[in-house]
Protein backbone atom coordinates (compact mmCIF):
# COMPACT_ATOMS: atom_id res chain seq x y z
CA UNK A 1 0.00 0.00 0.00
CA UNK A 2 0.74 3.44 -0.26
CA UNK A 3 1.91 5.75 2.11
CA UNK A 4 -0.79 7.99 2.92
CA UNK A 5 -0.18 11.68 3.46
CA UNK A 6 0.08 11.30 7.13
CA UNK A 7 2.07 8.14 7.04
CA UNK A 8 4.78 10.20 4.74
CA UNK A 9 4.70 13.11 7.30
CA UNK A 10 5.54 10.82 10.56
CA UNK A 11 8.46 8.86 8.67
CA UNK A 12 9.44 12.30 7.68
CA UNK A 13 9.34 13.13 11.41
CA UNK A 14 11.83 10.31 12.12
CA UNK A 15 14.64 12.43 10.53
CA UNK A 16 14.06 15.21 12.88
CA UNK A 17 16.56 15.59 15.85
CA UNK A 18 16.62 17.13 19.36
CA UNK A 19 17.90 21.02 18.78
CA UNK A 20 17.17 20.92 14.97
CA UNK A 21 15.97 24.57 13.06
CA UNK A 22 13.71 23.42 10.41
CA UNK A 23 11.50 24.93 7.73
CA UNK A 24 8.67 23.28 6.61
CA UNK A 25 6.76 23.52 3.30
CA UNK A 26 3.52 23.79 2.60
CA UNK A 27 1.41 20.42 2.15
CA UNK A 28 2.58 17.00 3.46
CA UNK A 29 5.80 18.75 5.16
CA UNK A 30 3.37 21.63 7.17
CA UNK A 31 2.17 17.99 8.71
CA UNK A 32 5.11 16.60 10.12
CA UNK A 33 5.01 19.37 12.69
CA UNK A 34 2.13 16.80 14.12
CA UNK A 35 4.52 13.73 13.96
CA UNK A 36 7.49 15.38 16.06
CA UNK A 37 8.68 12.58 18.52
CA UNK A 38 8.30 11.98 22.26
CA UNK A 39 11.69 13.62 23.54
CA UNK A 40 12.80 15.71 20.30
CA UNK A 41 12.49 19.67 20.35
CA UNK A 42 12.88 21.62 17.07
CA UNK A 43 12.57 25.37 16.21
CA UNK A 44 10.07 25.52 13.31
CA UNK A 45 11.00 28.40 11.06
CA UNK A 46 8.30 30.15 9.25
CA UNK A 47 10.19 32.01 6.20
CA UNK A 48 8.22 35.41 6.50
CA UNK A 49 10.16 35.89 9.82
CA UNK A 50 9.68 33.92 12.29
CA UNK A 51 11.70 31.21 14.53
CA UNK A 52 9.41 29.45 16.41
CA UNK A 53 6.46 29.05 14.87
CA UNK A 54 3.80 27.51 17.46
CA UNK A 55 -0.04 25.64 17.20
CA UNK A 56 -2.76 27.71 15.56
CA UNK A 57 -4.53 30.04 17.78
CA UNK A 58 -7.28 30.08 19.34
CA UNK A 59 -10.40 32.56 18.83
CA UNK A 60 -8.68 34.83 21.41
CA UNK A 61 -5.63 34.65 20.05
CA UNK A 62 -6.28 35.08 16.65
CA UNK A 63 -3.85 38.09 15.40
CA UNK A 64 -3.92 39.67 12.03
CA UNK A 65 -0.22 40.65 12.69
CA UNK A 66 0.61 36.93 13.66
CA UNK A 67 0.74 34.44 10.26
CA UNK A 68 2.99 32.00 8.91
CA UNK A 69 4.47 31.79 5.18
CA UNK A 70 1.90 29.78 4.18
CA UNK A 71 -0.50 32.95 5.62
CA UNK A 72 -2.44 31.23 7.96
CA UNK A 73 -2.89 32.87 11.58
CA UNK A 74 -0.64 30.99 13.92
CA UNK A 75 1.01 31.18 17.38
CA UNK A 76 4.69 31.86 18.20
CA UNK A 77 5.73 29.22 21.27
CA UNK A 78 7.95 30.78 24.29
CA UNK A 79 11.02 31.33 23.09
CA UNK A 80 10.50 32.48 19.30
CA UNK A 81 11.98 35.34 18.39
CA UNK A 82 10.32 37.71 15.00
CA UNK A 83 12.55 39.66 12.47
CA UNK A 84 12.33 40.94 8.45
CA UNK A 85 12.37 38.98 5.64
CA UNK A 86 15.87 39.82 4.61
CA UNK A 87 17.42 38.21 8.18
CA UNK A 88 14.73 35.20 7.88
CA UNK A 89 16.12 34.99 4.44
CA UNK A 90 20.11 35.31 5.71
CA UNK A 91 19.76 32.88 7.99
CA UNK A 92 18.47 30.75 5.12
CA UNK A 93 20.85 31.29 2.13
CA UNK A 94 23.24 31.17 5.15
CA UNK A 95 22.37 27.61 5.23
CA UNK A 96 21.61 28.16 9.16
CA UNK A 97 18.45 25.89 8.91
CA UNK A 98 19.42 22.02 9.67
CA UNK A 99 16.11 20.64 7.65
CA UNK A 100 14.20 21.63 5.23
CA UNK A 101 11.22 19.90 4.06
CA UNK A 102 9.16 20.60 1.08
CA UNK A 103 7.14 19.37 -1.94
CA UNK A 104 8.31 18.80 -5.25
CA UNK A 105 6.61 18.26 -9.38
CA UNK A 106 9.58 16.24 -10.47
CA UNK A 107 13.36 15.37 -9.08
CA UNK A 108 16.16 13.93 -10.98
CA UNK A 109 19.08 11.70 -10.20
CA UNK A 110 21.31 14.55 -9.90
CA UNK A 111 19.60 16.12 -7.36
CA UNK A 112 17.80 19.03 -9.51
CA UNK A 113 13.98 19.77 -8.55
CA UNK A 114 10.99 21.16 -10.23
CA UNK A 115 8.51 22.74 -7.89
CA UNK A 116 7.23 26.09 -8.61
CA UNK A 117 6.00 26.15 -12.37
CA UNK A 118 4.27 24.18 -15.54
CA UNK A 119 4.75 25.99 -18.56
CA UNK A 120 1.69 26.74 -20.33
CA UNK A 121 0.23 26.98 -16.91
CA UNK A 122 -0.37 29.70 -14.56
CA UNK A 123 2.48 30.84 -12.83
CA UNK A 124 1.95 31.76 -9.56
CA UNK A 125 5.53 32.26 -8.20
CA UNK A 126 8.16 30.79 -6.35
CA UNK A 127 8.21 32.23 -3.10
CA UNK A 128 10.79 31.12 -1.08
CA UNK A 129 11.11 27.63 -2.89
CA UNK A 130 14.27 28.90 -4.69
CA UNK A 131 16.22 30.47 -1.67
CA UNK A 132 15.36 27.18 0.62
CA UNK A 133 16.76 24.66 -2.18
CA UNK A 134 19.82 27.50 -2.57
CA UNK A 135 20.63 27.46 1.07
CA UNK A 136 19.97 23.78 2.80
CA UNK A 137 22.54 21.44 2.67
CA UNK A 138 19.57 18.97 3.68
CA UNK A 139 16.52 18.92 2.31
CA UNK A 140 14.04 16.02 2.21
CA UNK A 141 11.57 16.17 -0.95
CA UNK A 142 7.97 15.23 -0.17
CA UNK A 143 6.30 14.04 -3.05
CA UNK A 144 4.25 11.14 -4.85
CA UNK A 145 6.46 8.72 -6.90
CA UNK A 146 4.32 8.49 -10.26
CA UNK A 147 1.57 10.98 -11.59
CA UNK A 148 -1.97 9.49 -11.60
CA UNK A 149 -1.63 8.07 -15.11
CA UNK A 150 1.54 6.29 -13.63
CA UNK A 151 4.33 8.41 -15.18
CA UNK A 152 7.36 8.74 -12.78
CA UNK A 153 8.69 11.66 -11.13
CA UNK A 154 11.56 10.54 -10.03
CA UNK A 155 13.57 10.90 -13.27
CA UNK A 156 17.03 10.86 -15.42
CA UNK A 157 16.43 14.50 -15.77
CA UNK A 158 13.68 17.06 -14.83
CA UNK A 159 11.28 18.56 -17.71
CA UNK A 160 10.03 21.05 -16.21
CA UNK A 161 11.93 24.17 -15.23
CA UNK A 162 13.91 23.82 -12.38
CA UNK A 163 13.44 25.63 -8.49
CA UNK A 164 17.60 24.55 -7.94
CA UNK A 165 20.19 22.85 -9.52
CA UNK A 166 22.04 19.39 -7.72
CA UNK A 167 20.67 20.19 -4.14
CA UNK A 168 18.18 17.24 -3.01
CA UNK A 169 19.51 14.85 -1.25
CA UNK A 170 16.70 12.80 -0.19
CA UNK A 171 13.53 11.88 -1.48
CA UNK A 172 10.31 10.37 0.39
CA UNK A 173 7.72 9.06 -2.20
CA UNK A 174 4.11 7.48 -1.31
CA UNK A 175 6.39 4.37 -2.22
CA UNK A 176 9.49 4.82 -0.54
CA UNK A 177 12.63 6.22 0.83
CA UNK A 178 15.48 7.26 -1.38
CA UNK A 179 18.50 8.88 -1.40
CA UNK A 180 20.43 10.42 -4.03
CA UNK A 181 23.74 9.74 -4.76
CA UNK A 182 26.60 9.76 -6.88
CA UNK A 183 23.96 10.33 -10.01
CA UNK A 184 21.57 7.48 -8.75
CA UNK A 185 18.68 7.45 -6.49
CA UNK A 186 19.43 4.52 -3.89
CA UNK A 187 16.31 2.66 -2.55
CA UNK A 188 16.32 2.91 1.29
CA UNK A 189 13.15 2.19 2.46
CA UNK A 190 9.77 0.78 1.04
CA UNK A 191 6.48 1.76 1.71
CA UNK A 192 3.92 -1.52 4.15
CA UNK A 193 3.73 -3.74 1.34
CA UNK A 194 5.18 -2.10 -2.16
CA UNK A 195 6.95 -4.35 -3.53
CA UNK A 196 10.93 -3.57 -5.01
CA UNK A 197 9.61 -4.42 -8.55
CA UNK A 198 6.99 -1.94 -8.41
CA UNK A 199 9.58 0.81 -7.44
CA UNK A 200 11.78 -0.22 -10.09
CA UNK A 201 8.62 0.31 -12.61
CA UNK A 202 8.11 3.50 -11.22
CA UNK A 203 10.92 5.06 -11.03
CA UNK A 204 12.74 6.38 -14.12
CA UNK A 205 15.83 7.51 -13.49
CA UNK A 206 18.88 5.56 -12.17
CA UNK A 207 17.90 3.39 -9.26
CA UNK A 208 20.31 1.77 -7.23
CA UNK A 209 18.43 -1.57 -5.34
CA UNK A 210 20.55 -2.73 -2.20
CA UNK A 211 20.24 -6.38 -1.54
CA UNK A 212 18.12 -5.68 1.32
CA UNK A 213 15.78 -2.85 1.26
CA UNK A 214 13.65 -2.63 4.28
CA UNK A 215 9.74 -2.37 4.86
CA UNK A 216 8.71 0.69 6.79
CA UNK A 217 6.47 0.24 9.85
CA UNK A 218 4.08 2.35 11.33
CA UNK A 219 2.99 1.46 14.76
CA UNK A 220 -0.69 2.70 15.51
CA UNK A 221 -0.65 5.62 17.94
CA UNK B 1 7.26 72.54 13.07
CA UNK B 2 10.28 71.66 11.16
CA UNK B 3 13.52 69.69 12.20
CA UNK B 4 13.35 65.84 12.83
CA UNK B 5 9.22 66.17 13.10
CA UNK B 6 7.98 63.47 10.05
CA UNK B 7 4.65 63.77 10.51
CA UNK B 8 2.27 64.87 7.81
CA UNK B 9 -1.57 66.05 8.18
CA UNK B 10 -3.08 63.98 5.52
CA UNK B 11 -3.11 60.81 3.31
CA UNK B 12 -2.66 63.40 0.22
CA UNK B 13 0.22 65.00 1.84
CA UNK B 14 1.80 62.09 2.69
CA UNK B 15 2.04 60.41 -1.09
CA UNK B 16 3.05 64.26 -2.48
CA UNK B 17 5.29 63.65 -5.54
CA UNK B 18 4.09 60.73 -6.80
CA UNK B 19 3.92 60.35 -10.87
CA UNK B 20 3.19 58.46 -13.47
CA UNK B 21 5.92 55.75 -14.02
CA UNK B 22 7.49 55.80 -10.94
CA UNK B 23 8.95 52.88 -9.01
CA UNK B 24 6.94 52.02 -5.35
CA UNK B 25 8.38 49.53 -3.23
CA UNK B 26 5.92 48.41 -0.83
CA UNK B 27 5.74 46.44 2.47
CA UNK B 28 3.48 43.49 3.23
CA UNK B 29 3.79 39.30 3.21
CA UNK B 30 0.36 38.60 1.71
CA UNK B 31 -2.13 40.71 3.82
CA UNK B 32 -0.20 40.77 6.42
CA UNK B 33 1.41 44.32 7.17
CA UNK B 34 0.86 46.14 4.33
CA UNK B 35 0.27 49.79 4.20
CA UNK B 36 -3.31 49.68 3.21
CA UNK B 37 -4.43 53.60 3.47
CA UNK B 38 -0.99 54.84 1.75
CA UNK B 39 -2.27 52.40 -1.66
CA UNK B 40 -5.92 53.71 -1.21
CA UNK B 41 -4.38 57.11 -1.56
CA UNK B 42 -2.28 55.47 -4.58
CA UNK B 43 -5.47 54.43 -6.01
CA UNK B 44 -7.33 57.71 -5.38
CA UNK B 45 -4.48 59.66 -6.78
CA UNK B 46 -4.86 57.74 -9.82
CA UNK B 47 -1.26 57.65 -11.20
CA UNK B 48 -0.76 54.98 -13.37
CA UNK B 49 2.02 53.03 -15.58
CA UNK B 50 4.09 52.28 -11.60
CA UNK B 51 6.81 49.60 -11.30
CA UNK B 52 6.24 48.44 -8.02
CA UNK B 53 8.10 46.01 -5.83
CA UNK B 54 6.18 43.49 -3.47
CA UNK B 55 6.37 40.59 -2.46
CA UNK B 56 2.46 39.85 -3.27
CA UNK B 57 0.05 41.63 -5.23
CA UNK B 58 -2.57 41.77 -2.32
CA UNK B 59 -6.14 39.98 -3.41
CA UNK B 60 -9.07 40.66 -5.13
CA UNK B 61 -10.47 44.24 -3.79
CA UNK B 62 -7.83 44.44 -1.04
CA UNK B 63 -3.91 45.51 -0.75
CA UNK B 64 -2.11 46.15 -3.76
CA UNK B 65 -5.07 44.23 -6.05
CA UNK B 66 -6.70 47.59 -5.68
CA UNK B 67 -4.37 49.43 -7.97
CA UNK B 68 -5.24 46.82 -10.52
CA UNK B 69 -9.10 47.70 -10.93
CA UNK B 70 -7.78 50.94 -12.80
CA UNK B 71 -4.26 49.58 -14.13
CA UNK B 72 -2.11 51.83 -12.01
CA UNK B 73 0.47 48.92 -11.97
CA UNK B 74 2.05 48.53 -15.29
CA UNK B 75 5.27 45.64 -13.87
CA UNK B 76 5.96 44.09 -10.10
CA UNK B 77 8.65 41.98 -8.60
CA UNK B 78 6.86 39.74 -6.48
CA UNK B 79 7.64 36.20 -5.43
CA UNK B 80 4.46 34.77 -5.53
CA UNK B 81 1.35 36.14 -7.20
CA UNK B 82 -1.60 34.24 -6.68
CA UNK B 83 -4.88 34.16 -5.11
CA UNK B 84 -5.80 37.55 -7.10
CA UNK B 85 -7.98 36.59 -10.14
CA UNK B 86 -7.94 40.20 -11.94
CA UNK B 87 -4.12 40.01 -11.51
CA UNK B 88 -3.79 36.74 -13.39
CA UNK B 89 -6.04 38.06 -16.04
CA UNK B 90 -3.83 41.15 -16.48
CA UNK B 91 -0.66 38.66 -16.41
CA UNK B 92 -2.69 36.77 -19.14
CA UNK B 93 -3.10 39.24 -21.43
CA UNK B 94 0.38 41.07 -21.01
CA UNK B 95 -1.00 44.02 -19.36
CA UNK B 96 1.17 43.72 -16.56
CA UNK B 97 4.95 42.93 -16.71
CA UNK B 98 5.33 40.35 -14.12
CA UNK B 99 9.58 40.02 -12.95
CA UNK B 100 9.31 36.87 -10.23
CA UNK B 101 11.39 37.07 -8.34
CA UNK B 102 12.52 34.61 -5.30
CA UNK B 103 11.44 36.03 -1.71
CA UNK B 104 15.16 36.21 0.00
CA UNK B 105 16.40 38.04 -3.33
CA UNK B 106 13.67 40.45 -3.56
CA UNK B 107 14.61 41.09 0.26
CA UNK B 108 17.99 41.16 -0.45
CA UNK B 109 17.66 43.53 -3.44
CA UNK B 110 15.75 46.16 -1.08
CA UNK B 111 18.17 45.63 1.64
CA UNK B 112 20.82 46.48 -0.91
CA UNK B 113 19.52 49.03 -2.10
CA UNK B 114 18.82 50.41 1.04
CA UNK B 115 22.60 50.07 1.82
CA UNK B 116 24.36 51.60 -0.71
CA UNK B 117 25.12 47.74 -2.40
CA UNK B 118 24.26 47.97 -6.44
CA UNK B 119 24.11 43.72 -6.32
CA UNK B 120 24.64 40.82 -4.93
CA UNK B 121 25.90 37.65 -5.86
CA UNK B 122 23.40 34.28 -4.36
CA UNK B 123 23.15 30.91 -5.03
CA UNK B 124 19.58 31.15 -5.45
CA UNK B 125 17.97 30.63 -8.90
CA UNK B 126 21.49 29.40 -10.21
CA UNK B 127 20.52 27.08 -13.14
CA UNK B 128 17.31 28.18 -13.29
CA UNK B 129 14.76 30.46 -15.54
CA UNK B 130 15.88 33.10 -12.79
CA UNK B 131 19.66 32.70 -13.37
CA UNK B 132 18.75 32.90 -17.63
CA UNK B 133 21.24 36.00 -18.71
CA UNK B 134 22.54 36.94 -15.25
CA UNK B 135 26.11 36.94 -14.91
CA UNK B 136 27.50 33.43 -12.75
CA UNK B 137 30.70 33.83 -11.16
CA UNK B 138 32.14 30.98 -9.05
CA UNK B 139 33.30 31.14 -5.49
CA UNK B 140 34.74 28.13 -3.26
CA UNK B 141 33.17 25.65 -5.98
CA UNK B 142 29.72 27.02 -6.13
CA UNK B 143 27.71 28.63 -8.43
CA UNK B 144 26.37 32.05 -8.18
CA UNK B 145 24.22 35.17 -9.73
CA UNK B 146 24.35 38.62 -9.78
CA UNK B 147 21.06 40.28 -8.74
CA UNK B 148 20.82 43.93 -9.20
CA UNK B 149 19.79 46.25 -6.37
CA UNK B 150 15.87 48.10 -5.55
CA UNK B 151 15.61 51.33 -5.29
CA UNK B 152 12.11 53.18 -5.38
CA UNK B 153 11.59 56.40 -5.82
CA UNK B 154 8.83 55.92 -2.87
CA UNK B 155 8.75 53.27 -0.38
CA UNK B 156 5.51 52.87 1.28
CA UNK B 157 5.87 51.23 4.72
CA UNK B 158 2.99 49.67 7.48
CA UNK B 159 4.84 50.24 10.89
CA UNK B 160 2.89 49.74 14.74
CA UNK B 161 3.99 52.62 16.29
CA UNK B 162 6.68 55.50 15.62
CA UNK B 163 7.92 58.75 17.33
CA UNK B 164 7.51 62.07 15.37
CA UNK B 165 11.15 61.91 14.33
CA UNK B 166 10.46 58.40 12.15
CA UNK B 167 12.01 55.96 14.22
CA UNK B 168 9.63 52.86 14.17
CA UNK B 169 8.71 49.45 15.50
CA UNK B 170 6.23 46.81 13.86
CA UNK B 171 4.36 44.31 15.20
CA UNK B 172 4.62 40.58 15.06
CA UNK B 173 4.86 39.16 11.57
CA UNK B 174 4.04 42.37 10.08
CA UNK B 175 7.23 43.48 9.89
CA UNK B 176 8.25 41.21 7.00
CA UNK B 177 9.55 43.47 4.09
CA UNK B 178 8.51 46.35 5.65
CA UNK B 179 11.80 47.65 6.89
CA UNK B 180 13.39 46.84 3.95
CA UNK B 181 11.36 48.88 1.77
CA UNK B 182 11.77 51.62 4.57
CA UNK B 183 15.52 52.34 3.45
CA UNK B 184 15.24 51.98 -0.02
CA UNK B 185 12.40 54.44 -0.77
CA UNK B 186 13.98 57.85 -2.10
CA UNK B 187 10.89 59.08 -0.10
CA UNK B 188 9.82 57.11 2.58
CA UNK B 189 6.31 57.07 3.79
CA UNK B 190 5.65 55.47 6.79
CA UNK B 191 2.11 54.65 8.33
CA UNK B 192 1.28 53.52 11.65
CA UNK B 193 -1.33 52.42 14.69
CA UNK B 194 0.34 54.95 17.26
CA UNK B 195 2.40 58.08 17.20
CA UNK B 196 4.23 58.43 20.66
CA UNK B 197 6.42 60.63 22.19
CA UNK B 198 10.12 60.56 21.15
CA UNK B 199 11.82 58.41 24.46
CA UNK B 200 8.89 56.13 24.46
CA UNK B 201 9.90 53.78 22.23
CA UNK B 202 13.45 51.58 23.79
CA UNK B 203 16.56 53.29 21.44
CA UNK B 204 17.74 49.47 21.47
CA UNK B 205 14.20 48.24 20.08
CA UNK B 206 13.65 50.20 17.21
CA UNK B 207 13.57 48.25 13.94
CA UNK B 208 13.50 51.42 11.88
CA UNK B 209 15.40 54.29 12.70
CA UNK B 210 14.32 57.57 11.79
CA UNK B 211 17.14 58.33 9.49
CA UNK B 212 15.58 56.08 6.49
CA UNK B 213 11.66 57.66 7.00
CA UNK B 214 10.84 60.73 5.68
CA UNK B 215 6.97 61.34 6.19
CA UNK B 216 4.71 59.44 9.06
CA UNK B 217 1.02 59.56 9.37
CA UNK B 218 -0.62 57.64 11.94
CA UNK B 219 -3.79 56.12 10.75
CA UNK B 220 -6.51 53.54 11.24
CA UNK B 221 -6.42 49.84 9.95
CA UNK B 222 -8.79 46.85 8.55
CA UNK B 223 -6.33 44.51 8.91
CA UNK B 224 -7.92 41.76 7.21
CA UNK B 225 -6.90 37.99 7.86
CA UNK B 226 -6.18 36.20 5.01
CA UNK B 227 -5.83 32.56 5.96
CA UNK B 228 -7.92 32.42 9.50
CA UNK B 229 -6.83 29.00 11.14
CA UNK B 230 -7.65 28.45 14.50
CA UNK B 231 -6.86 26.01 16.88
CA UNK B 232 -9.25 22.79 17.81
Amino acid sequence: MALTREQMARRVARELEDGFYVNLGIGIPTLVANYVPEGIDVMLQSENGLLGMGRFPTEEELDADMINAGKQTVTARPGAAIFSSAESFAMIRGGHVDLTVLGAFEVDQEGNIASWMVPGKLIKGMGGAMDLVAGAENIICTMTHASKHGESKLLEKCTLPLTGAGCINRVLTDLAYLEIKDGAFVLKERAPGVSVEEIIEKTAGKLVVPDHVPEMTFVEE
Amino acid sequence: MAGFDKRVASYAEAMEGIEDGMTVLAGGFGLCGIPENLIAEIKRRGVKNLTVASNNCGVDGFGLGVLLEDRQISRIFASYVGENALFEQQMLNDEIEVILTPQGTLAEKMRAGGAGIPAFYTATGYGTPIGEGKEVREFNGRHYILEEALVGDFAIVKGWKADRYGNVVYRHTAQNFNPLAATAGKITVVEVEEIVEPGELEPSQIHTPGIYVDRIIQGTFEKRIEKRTVHG
